[in-house]
């Protein structure tokens, strides 16, 4: 008598078997679906970014309405100012407070509220940050529109980011670094500064240059805290102080005219934006493959 | 002397750690303080009113059709998104592929989250809307008698090609919480489920869904608060006309683009109106955000 109940083997056309494949095709095109939007962005913005990259772009400063030629040179300057800015107030922020997180808190009950804050600040909608900024620098007349406004802006959504990966950078530290400093007689200053944060630092870089990539794309909340510009930065300090173009808020007011050369450069624009998070993205990736310890 | 500049440190560090608590607690409060004139004016009927006009003179506030905006577009971002994402998230956690081809499809799926919002803007008015229209038409066309696809779209921004926009920029938060859910289930529920002679879908459907479930929930929230609170894109995409229409083929507005489109030229008490509305917005992220986080924690404590 054939055992054929008993054999080990699937039957490739029993209902189980086909229920199994039929899901297992749903679950590829998911993949499929999911992965399209993300190559019809790369290959559109490349096509039409490309185009448009020459020396000028990087040189002139933006044509009037209609008119071709010039760049976006004004604008590429005004977000790494604002960019800048950002960064100079979130770093130490953020890798201040989460020194306290992972050295000084012992996991407290404090640590546990600023970590819940800090998921909540990075929940923030990036336009309410905008809002924030607005509020606090610009309707007091603390700042005009400035650079400055639009850097706490960005510090703001900055921040959470920085936190966090400083937090787990600083966690990855073995304990025997830190015993090691203390055993010969070193202060907690002394430790964290010279011995703990030093051995961070790669996973903290990494973490700090995605958080200005990201920052570098953000556009609502400049939109009305930098807001924009069509001329060339003063020089410092007042060029702080005033109104200032960034590539996103380009992108954003070219890409509603009806003017062709200015869309063009819109798209140039989002071509320099998409480049910047995708070099970044992939060299965090190599970055952290390598362990420090 | 050492001694007294290592308590300085201590307490320097933990003052920007509270530093953060004050922050969030300081967004909240000047956002309510310069929306404290519309506040007063208009109350709570600044949330169930209609009309939005700061003509000088006749100014009328209400933000019922971009909080109906923010909601709608929210949830057809969802109901695109959660299939798609889900799916994704068990395609990439379980065994179906090599690791080797799994590490950079993940990598991926994350590069949609990183491109900024402007971009998909951009993209989404030259690429997207032109490719939804057919779409759209066809909707209309064969579902007209729905209410949802009433009428014939009017070729261009609407709440439709926003909703898509939206669910792009959602899916790698559904993903990465779904797989993260899934990939945290011990191994010995796969095993056991698989040793009784389940086929691998049986075990995903009856044993790692309903194990993983909350903390797909959770990552669902969080893409919702996301959703809600996303601006650039939206705004580019929307149509920016604030009327409640039930047709989701019809232009719409949300909050965040209302702030996005009216802020740098307002003034007096419109701006006081629209910091009302960031501040119902704000309430609303934190709502979800906050369930969020308390749904994918509670996972966390779980296994």
């Amino acid at each position: 008598m054939e055992n054929k109940g008993l054999s080990l083997k699937k039957k490739p056309t029993s209902s189980r078997a086909l229920f199994d494949s039929f899901w297992t095709g749903i679950a590829s095109l998911c993949m499929i679906v999911t992965l399209i939007p993300l190559f019809a962005v790369l290959i559109f913005v490349g096509l039409q970014g490309f185009r448009q990259i020459n020396l000028d772009l990087f040189t002139q400063l933006p044509p009037p309405p209609g008119l071709s030629e010039g760049g976006i040179a004004n604008a590429i300057i005004g977000t790494l100012i604002t960019v800048t800015i950002g960064a100079i107030i979130s770093v130490p922020f953020g890798v201040l407070a989460a020194v306290y997180l992972s050295e000084f808190s012992r996991d407290n009950q404090v640590a546990k509220w600023v970590r819940f804050a800090t998921n909540v600040l990075s929940g923030v909608p990036s336009i309410i940050a905008g809002v924030f900024a607005y509020g606090l620098l610009v309707a007091t007349g603390i700042v005009g529109f400035s650079a400055i406004a639009g850097g706490v802006a960005l510090a703001v959504l900055m921040l959470p980011t920085i936190v966090r990966t400083t937090d787990e950078a600083l966690q990855i530290v073995p304990q025997d670094v830190r015993w090691a400093a203390f055993g010969i007689g070193a202060y907690n200053y002394q430790t964290v500064l010279k011995v703990v944060l030093p051995a961070a630092i790669p996973s903290i870089l990494t973490g700090v240059t995605l958080a200005i990539a990201r920052a570098a794309g953000e556009t609502a909340p400049l939109i009305f805290t930098a807001l924009y510009s069509n001329f060339w930065p003063s020089p410092p300090p007042k060029g702080f102080l005033e109104p200032i173009a960034t590539l996103s808020v380009l992108v954003y007011n070219y890409a509603i005219v009806p003017f062709k050369p200015q869309q063009e450069l819109a798209w140039a624009g989002s071509l320099i934006l998409v480049l910047l998070v995708l070099i970044t993205s992939v060299t965090a990736r190599l970055a952290t493959r390598q362990k420090t310890y | 002397m050492e001694k007294t500049v290592d308590n300085w440190f201590i307490w320097l560090t933990l003052a920007f750690a509270l530093g953060i608590g004050l922050i969030l607690i300081s967004i909240a409060f000047i956002i309510a303080w310069r929306a404290w004139p519309a506040i007063q004016e208009y109350g709570l009927s600044f949330l169930f009113s209609s009309s939005w006009n700061p003509v000088k003179g006749r100014e009328q506030y209400g933000a019922l059709p971009v909080i109906y905006g923010t909601l709608v577009s929210s949830l057809i971002s969802l109901v695109i998104a959660v299939p798609l994402g889900i799916g994704t998230a068990i395609f990439l956690s379980e065994n179906f592929i090599p690791l080797k081809f799994r590490t950079p499809l993940v990598f991926l799926v994350e590069l949609l989250a990183a491109i900024p919002s402007v971009v998909y803007g951009l993209w989404g008015i030259f690429v997207l809307i032109p490719v939804v229209q057919p779409l759209a038409m066809w909707l209309h066309n064969n579902f007209g008698w729905i209410p949802l696809f009433s009428t014939p779209p009017a070729g261009g921004p609407g709440m439709f090609p926003a909703g898509i926009v939206l669910s792009i920029m959602i899916l790698p938060i559904i993903t990465a919480i779904s797989r993260d859910s899934l990939a945290a289930l011990p191994p010995d529920l796969r095993q056991a489920s698989l040793g009784l002679g389940a086929t691998r879908w049986e075990t995903i459907f009856r044993v790692l869904i309903p194990a993983a479930f909350s903390g797909i929930v959770g990552g669902i929230m969080l893409a919702l608060g996301r959703a809600m609170g996303e601006t650039m894109a939206v705004t580019m995409i929307i149509g920016n006309v604030n009327r409640i229409s039930i047709s989701i083929l019809e232009p719409a507005n949300t909050i965040s683009s209302l702030i996005a489109n009216q802020f740098a030229e307002a003034s007096g008490m419109q701006v006081a109106a629209l910091m009302y509305a960031g501040l119902v917005l704000m309430l609303l992220t934190l709502v979800v955000n906050i369930a969020a986080d308390y749904i994918v924690s509670q996972v966390r404590a779980k296994y």
